[in-house]
Formats: structure tokens, sequence, C-alpha cells
């Protein structure tokens, strides 16, 4: 007997909401623990005197450097807030599939909304400074 | 460790088409995942034609009529018709269901039918269930007592009661949810995945068991149990409507109780 396959499983299944928010908490949660290096690094250069300080400012005030921390403050307020969702569920609440759907409506809403309160603020902040 | 891509004898090919007979009106595509233990060759996918006005509305009927009419060598497990044995449980149109409670006329476009996800392959849409059953069984599912029982009647339950087990006990162990799961896909050796954990669920709820610290003991595990990540695909696919996430959620309840 020849050996039986095995049935298409990812190349077959229809992407539906609640999974893929699933694998974007995982992957965010991988994101921030890599972002938590680069905050350590930070941190470190600021203890280590003016000079290293001065090149880690101007390392992060990149362009590219602001998108990716753009990026990691989403990352942070999605994980939080899919992670309140979680607790939720950890609760034994809104397992219905509408509510699951409008809970992960409302963490992709919140997500955004909050990344862009906090840049709002940055600007805010160093909109005269530089 | 989660193996993302099929193996290669497991990789879909292309396959034959049966075109529709001349003067049929309302012609659908059927695109059914073929392998032949008799060969060696890889899975293909054939598609069928049908002229919908001549087979009955629900994709159990087209399959049969693909069997009767154009191609008796296709492999399909069914059964009752009527979605309470759980045999034709297979992935349509991306999502595990009853080939025999889907309507065709709610799927757009072709109809594309692989069997349950993530499973070996003993012939076309007929996977291997050893695997599903033997878990299902290492839950011990049946009623488990150590007091006599009352010497003039049954185990009796009050109405409340018995109303915990509504939304359990209607499973029908037709493992589209456990399939469902991308834990389980990864896992299936060590999680138990939704379906048997619903099924534990339903003994641990049930007022008349007397194991039930026993069977939360047999749970506690890293994998049997916690492999649930809250996914949410088996509640979303369950073609009986349960919700087999909530009852993984109360038994990490009952053991989180447990242990305060």
């Amino acid at each position: 007997m020849t050996s039986r396959p095995l049935s298409p499983h990812l190349q077959v299944y229809r992407w539906q909401l609640p999974m893929a928010m699933s694998i974007f908490h995982r992957m965010t949660g991988v994101a921030l623990a890599v972002g938590s290096l680069v905050l350590l690094y930070w941190l470190v250069a600021a203890a280590s005197g003016p000079e290293a300080y001065a090149r880690a400012q101007g390392l992060l005030g990149s362009v590219v450097a602001k998108l990716l921390l753009a990026g990691w403050t989403w990352a942070f307020f999605y994980h939080l807030c899919n992670g309140v969702r979680h607790l939720f569920w950890d609760a034994g609440k809104g397992f219905e599939i509408k509510r699951a759907y409008a809970s992960g409506y409302a963490v992709i809403g919140c997500s955004f909304v909050l990344t862009a309160l906090v840049w709002a603020c940055v600007f805010a902040q160093s909109g005269g400074a530089r | 460790m989660a193996e993302f891509s099929l193996p290669k004898n497991s990789q879909v090919q292309a396959g034959k088409t049966f075109p529709a007979p001349a003067g049929a009106k309302r012609v659908k595509k059927f695109q059914l995942y073929r392998w032949d233990p008799d060969t060696d060759a890889n899975p293909r996918v054939d598609t069928y034609e049908i002229d919908l006005d001549k087979c009955g509305p629900m994709v159990l009927d087209a399959i049969i009529y693909i069997k009767n009419e154009i191609d008796p060598t296709i492999a399909f497990r069914r059964s009752c018709r009527e979605g309470v044995c759980g045999s034709c449980a297979m992935n349509i149109d991306g999502t595990n269901t009853l080939a025999c409670t889907k309507a065709t006329s709610a799927i757009a476009g072709d109809v594309k039918i692989y069997p349950l996800p993530h499973m070996a392959v003993q012939k076309d849409l007929v996977p291997d269930m050893t695997h599903f059953f033997a878990q299902y069984a290492s839950i011990e599912p049946w009623l488990q007592t150590e007091s006599a029982p009352p010497p003039d009647k049954e185990r009796l339950q009050s109405k409340e009661e018995r109303d915990k087990l509504d939304g359990l006990y209607e499973c029908i162990l037709c493992a589209c949810c456990s399939t469902s799961c991308p834990s389980y896909w990864w896992n299936s050796d060590r999680y138990l995945g939704p379906a048997i954990l619903l099924q534990a669920r339903r003994w641990l709820a049930d007022s008349r068991d007397e194991a039930t610290g026993e069977r939360l003991d047999a749970l506690e595990d890293p994998f049997r149990l916690y492999r649930c990540h809250t996914i949410m695909n088996c509640t979303n696919t369950c073609p009986k409507g349960l919700n087999p996430a909530q009852a993984i959620a109360e038994i990490k309840k009952m053991l989180l109780e447990r242990s305060l």
C-alpha cells in the first residue's frame, strides 16, 4: 500500500476573522518581544552617557525607525486589546459567534484609534522642537 | 513542530474534467479531491459539471449523483442524509460541514470539496478517523459512579441539572470542529481537539457522574487541554450550531476554580 496522503489544511481552509486575529495576536506578541530589545538598547544608551544617548536618539529619530515604532505601537495596542478580549473568553463570556466577531472588530478599531492617539500626542509634543 | 506545507506525496495535482451533457441548463462545477490508494499517483482534483435540474438540492445529493451517473469510482461516507449521523463531514467551500445539510445554492461559484483537513486519507473523501475515536475513548465517555444506585429507580436529575447538558449532548462526533482547528492540525498527536473536549465537558457537566476529579486530573495537561488558544474555528464551523470553544473554556474554568 502506498503511504496515505495528508489532506489539505491551510491550503484550502477559508480565512475567517477570528482565526486571522488569532495568528495576528501571536505575530504581534513576537514583534513586541523583538521591540523590547530596541527599548532595552535605548535605555542602555541613556545609561551609558550623553554620546551614546545622542547616537541612539539619532538612530531612532530616522524615518525608518519612526515607521517601525509606529508599527510597534500598533502591535502593542492590538496585543493589549485582544488580550482583554481573551480575558473575557477566559471568564467564559463572549463565545457566541456574533459577539466574537463584534469584539474582534472592536479590538481592531481600538488598536488603530489608540495608535493614532499616541502618535498625535508625539507629533504635538515634538511639533516645534525639531 | 507545525508543518505548514503539504508533504510531497500529498500535494494536489490537476485532474480530469467531466463536462456537462449537451442541453444542460443550470450547470455547476463540482471540484472533488481524489486519491486512489491502488496507484502511486498524488492526489488530484477532478471537476464534474452537473446539471442542477437533474439532482437534489444538497451537496451530498450532488456527490451521490456523481457516483451514480458520472463516476462510480468516487469514495465518500454518508448514511442518514439529515445531519444526525455525522458521516458525510467534509471540507466544502473552505469550511468543514456536513454535505447533507449544506445547500448547493448557498455556495457562490464552483463547489470545492476536500476531505476533512489535515487527516490521513484512505481514499478520495474518506479520512482515517481511528485516532479521533481513540481520543474519544480516552476520555471514558460514559457515566462513572461510586455510590450505589437507588434500589427502586434510576439516578434522577432535576430539570436544572439536565439543562446543563444542552449544547453538549447534541454533538454527533462528525469531527468538523476538530479538523478545522489549527492547534489540532499541528498537535493532534497530543491535543484532544474541540470535539473530544466538548464531550469531556459533557461528562463533567453531568450531575450524575461521580468521576469529576479524575476527569479533570486527566485533562490538566499542557497539550491535551491547553493547546486550545480560542481560535474559534470550531464554533464557527460546527454544523450543529454548538459551541466547543465555550465548552473548553468551561473546563479551563473548572480547573482554575479547583486550584483556588
